[in-house]
């Protein structure tokens, strides 16, 4: 009997490797459409973040899945169990989900400890307290257990609010924006500490972001998010180097839009000369826009073709540079900070572009194309 | 910097399109003038040369105008060619052309007579939600409630007897002045009024049976409902304001067994014993009112209070004391979770919650009333 136990929980635990499933969810709050066909997927101690610009659905994404809201169409699962489906849900309280909330939204009458141990069960005093040191433990706030949460600073009350939320060992840790209030230095450090404490329990997060950087800094996988739709979900990597759209190609990292033609099956055609390489999202048609970015130009005094410098901003270890074509268009090369030139002098460029990423042409106006020629 | 603009069309020569030029300084400060002109004009044909050469400078106005124009022209099926456009003059136009934004759906106009119904039909449907809200709430309350009784450990009996001594310890004062102030008036205004029939003596039954009957209990909930249900709105009001409640939930926790049961509880246990106060306050008021106006003496007050009342009339005060208390505990918890984000929510909802709970007693006293007529007590 034993036997058959261990084998069916050990069974049992290669099937829950997907902690969480989130299929083709809808979310309307009253006509507005908050989100929109959202299918995600998390693996067991895999950190996922949605990132997009403010009220692009990610925190209702968040919120459905903790059981606040609930979905129009679609169904949600946590540890193969269905939580929600189309007009019900399972209630918050019973889901074994734990919340980082944006502001901490610590209790205030109750000092570090007794909020860490408000979640745990008061069956066992002394299970309940081991936990408790454990995880003060962790988020190294042992010496401010007897504090009330007004005596402590953001970036404090943050760690505590995580230890609070990690305490009943949840199936899933969702943060709601989680460095929001936090100045911009201490974010990027905040989040690699979180991203460690996370990886030590090897616990399964969710988060919430505007900032793309922040999302670098913790997240496994990135989805980017615009008005209630998923654009793509992938590495920080992917959405770099193969954005799905011109939404985020636009919304990671710099970059701009270079009119371009097919010139073989594996190569296109730019003022700046041809390339080959692999075309990362292949369009019908020869007329298109190729995606630059900064770190594709390359400053080269021995390089035949020049632009000049119409504006520059200097990044501490780069320049960033804004360069005018001869044709006029513009595009931004990123320039080790030693070579220092003015604006209006011109540069020698060369271009390394590994990934031909590809948009289509947005549809053409009569002012979109200056015609010198037309009717004269 | 010369601050003129102006516009100029040329007309066709021979099998030429006519030109449109462009120059000096389109920025906003000569819109109003160039959008007069504009509007004025009239180009012939089905072609037209747009030329900027000349323009000086250019702001999102201008290159609004501009486009505008263009736009027209579009309308009018006209080939369209732009010449002599400075680059950052071009990025300007392509920047006012990418943001414009057409109003598709007229705003609607609609006449008195449907807003009013629209309005009516709203604020029905809005109250009919409100009253179904509260009746899920209620359920919900009991089902909870009745978990407890299976499960005492449950319930949070450090909340409880916290809440006890807040709604229940804390009031004795206020409840007891009151009481006893309106015993010393109904004793007075009652003397003033059985004098003239010489049937002073009846006051003590008038004082009894009004304040053990009504008076007592309707008084102690009015009070009540203004300081302690308007104080369950704020508490919960400002912990689903801060997400505090959200934060319960995650942790597992059920926030009717966590906040709201213990403060219901504590008002059905806190508030019989605030009415026997209230009403043991309001016959020493009216006794010494009694007393001092009509000369009845305490023994002779107590003598005829024997004959005045029954223990009925001092149970029908009571009996209603319990439900009065459920109805102001569950209005101040339900507004208070109804609480959205913002801390003028938290006022709004306290607000609603003490008006809701007095309309709500009263209606309650008024259906006792009946009841208890028409089963003869």
């Amino acid at each position: 009997m034993p036997l058959l136990f261990r084998g069916r929980i050990y069974g049992a635990n290669l099937l829950l490797r997907i902690q969480l499933t989130v299929e083709q969810l809808v979310v309307d709050f009253d006509v507005l459409r908050a989100v929109d066909q959202v299918t995600l997927q998390l693996e067991r101690g895999q950190i996922g973040c949605l990132l997009g610009p403010s009220g692009c659905g990610k925190t209702t994404v968040l919120r459905t899945i903790a059981g606040f809201e609930l979905p129009l169409q679609g169904r949600i699962l946590i540890r193969e169990r269905e939580v929600s489906r189309a007009g019900w849900g399972l209630p918050p309280e019973q889901r074994r989900v734990g919340m980082v909330f944006q502001d901490y939204a610590l209790f205030p009458h109750l000092n570090v400890s007794d909020n860490i141990a408000f979640g745990l069960s008061t069956k066992s005093v002394r299970k309940s307290r081991e936990r408790v040191a454990q995880l003060l433990e962790l988020v190294d706030m042992q010496a401010y257990q007897k504090a009330y949460p007004h005596q402590l600073s953001g970036g404090q009350q943050q760690r505590v609010a995580l230890a609070r939320a990690m305490a009943p060992r949840p199936d899933l840790l969702l943060l709601d924006e989680p460095f929001g209030s936090q100045d911009a230095e201490l974010r990027e450090q905040l989040a690699k500490e979180v991203r460690s404490l996370l990886r030590e329990d090897s616990i399964t997060a969710l988060l919430v972001t505007h900032d793309q950087f922040e999302a670098f800094a913790m997240a496994d996988c990135i989805g980017v998010m615009n008005r209630g739709q998923l654009h793509q979900w992938g590495s920080a990597y992917e959405l770099y180097h193969r954005p799905a759209d011109l939404f985020v190609g636009d919304f990671i990292g710099q970059g701009t839009l270079l009119p371009a033609t097919r010139a073989g099956s594996n190569s296109i055609r730019t003022e700046l000369g041809e390339f080959s390489g692999q075309i990362v999202n292949d369009l019908n048609g020869d007329r298109f826009n190729l995606l630059i970015r900064p770190d594709d130009v390359i400053h080269d005094d021995t390089a035949n073709t020049t632009a000049k410098i119409v504006d520059r901003a200097f990044r501490g270890a780069e320049f960033l540079y804004t360069l005018a074509l001869p044709s006029g268009n513009r595009i931004l090369c990123m320039a080790p900070s030693h070579h220092d030139h003015k604006v209006g002098q011109e540069i020698g460029i060369r271009l390394d572009v590994e990934h031909l990423v590809l948009f289509a042409e947005p549809a053409a106006t009569p002012i979109d194309k200056p015609d010198e020629s037309g009717l004269d | 910097m010369s601050a003129t603009a102006w516009v100029e069309l040329h007309a066709p020569v021979g099998g030429d399109a006519p030109v449109l030029r462009a120059g000096g300084d389109w920025r906003i400060v000569n819109a109003g003038q160039l959008d007069s002109e504009l509007t004025r004009l009239d180009v012939p044909g089905d072609r037209v040369v747009v030329d900027m050469a000349a323009l000086e400078s250019l702001d999102t106005a201008g290159a609004w105008l501009l486009y505008r124009t263009l736009k027209l022209f579009e309308a009018q099926h006209k080939k369209i060619a732009l010449r002599g456009a400075r680059n950052e003059h071009h990025a300007m136009l392509r920047e006012v052309a990418a943001n414009d934004s057409p109003c598709e759906i007229a705003p609607p106009q609609v006449n008195t007579v449907v807003r009013v119904v629209l309005a009516v039909g709203r604020a029905t449907v809005d109250a009919l939600r409100a009253g179904r809200d509260f009746v899920i709430f209620f359920g919900a309350a009991v089902v909870t409630f009745l978990r407890v009784l299976l499960q005492p450990r449950r319930l949070r009996w450090n909340s409880l007897v916290y809440q006890m001594e807040q709604v229940g310890f804390n009031a004795l004062p206020i409840v007891g002045l009151i009481a006893f102030l309106i015993g010393v008036v109904l004793a007075y205004q009652g003397a003033v009024q059985l004098q003239r029939l010489g049937a002073e003596v009846f006051v003590v039954d008038l004082i009894a049976v009004s304040v053990l009957r009504e008076v007592g209990i309707l008084l102690t909930a009015i009070v009540v409902a203004g300081r302690s249900g308007s104080a369950f709105t704020a508490q919960i009001g400002s912990m689903k304001a801060n997400e505090e409640v959200d934060a319960l939930r995650t942790l597992g926790m059920d926030p009717m067994d966590i906040l709201v049961l213990p403060r219901v509880l504590a008002l059905v246990i806190t508030l019989p014993m605030l009415a026997f106060f209230a009403d043991m306050m309001g016959l020493l008021g009216g006794g010494l009112m009694a007393w001092v106006v009509l000369d009845i003496s305490p023994a002779m007050f107590v003598e005829r209070l024997r004959h005045a009342v029954t223990v009925w009339s001092f149970l029908v005060g009571i009996i209603k004391a319990p439900f009065f208390a459920v109805v102001i505990a569950l209005v101040g918890c339900h507004e208070g979770l109804q609480v959205t984000g913002s801390a003028e929510s938290v006022g709004s909802r306290t607000t609603r919650a003490v008006v809701e709970a007095i309309f709500l007693v009263i209606v309650l006293d008024a259906a006792f009333s009946i009841f208890f007529s028409v089963v003869g007590v």
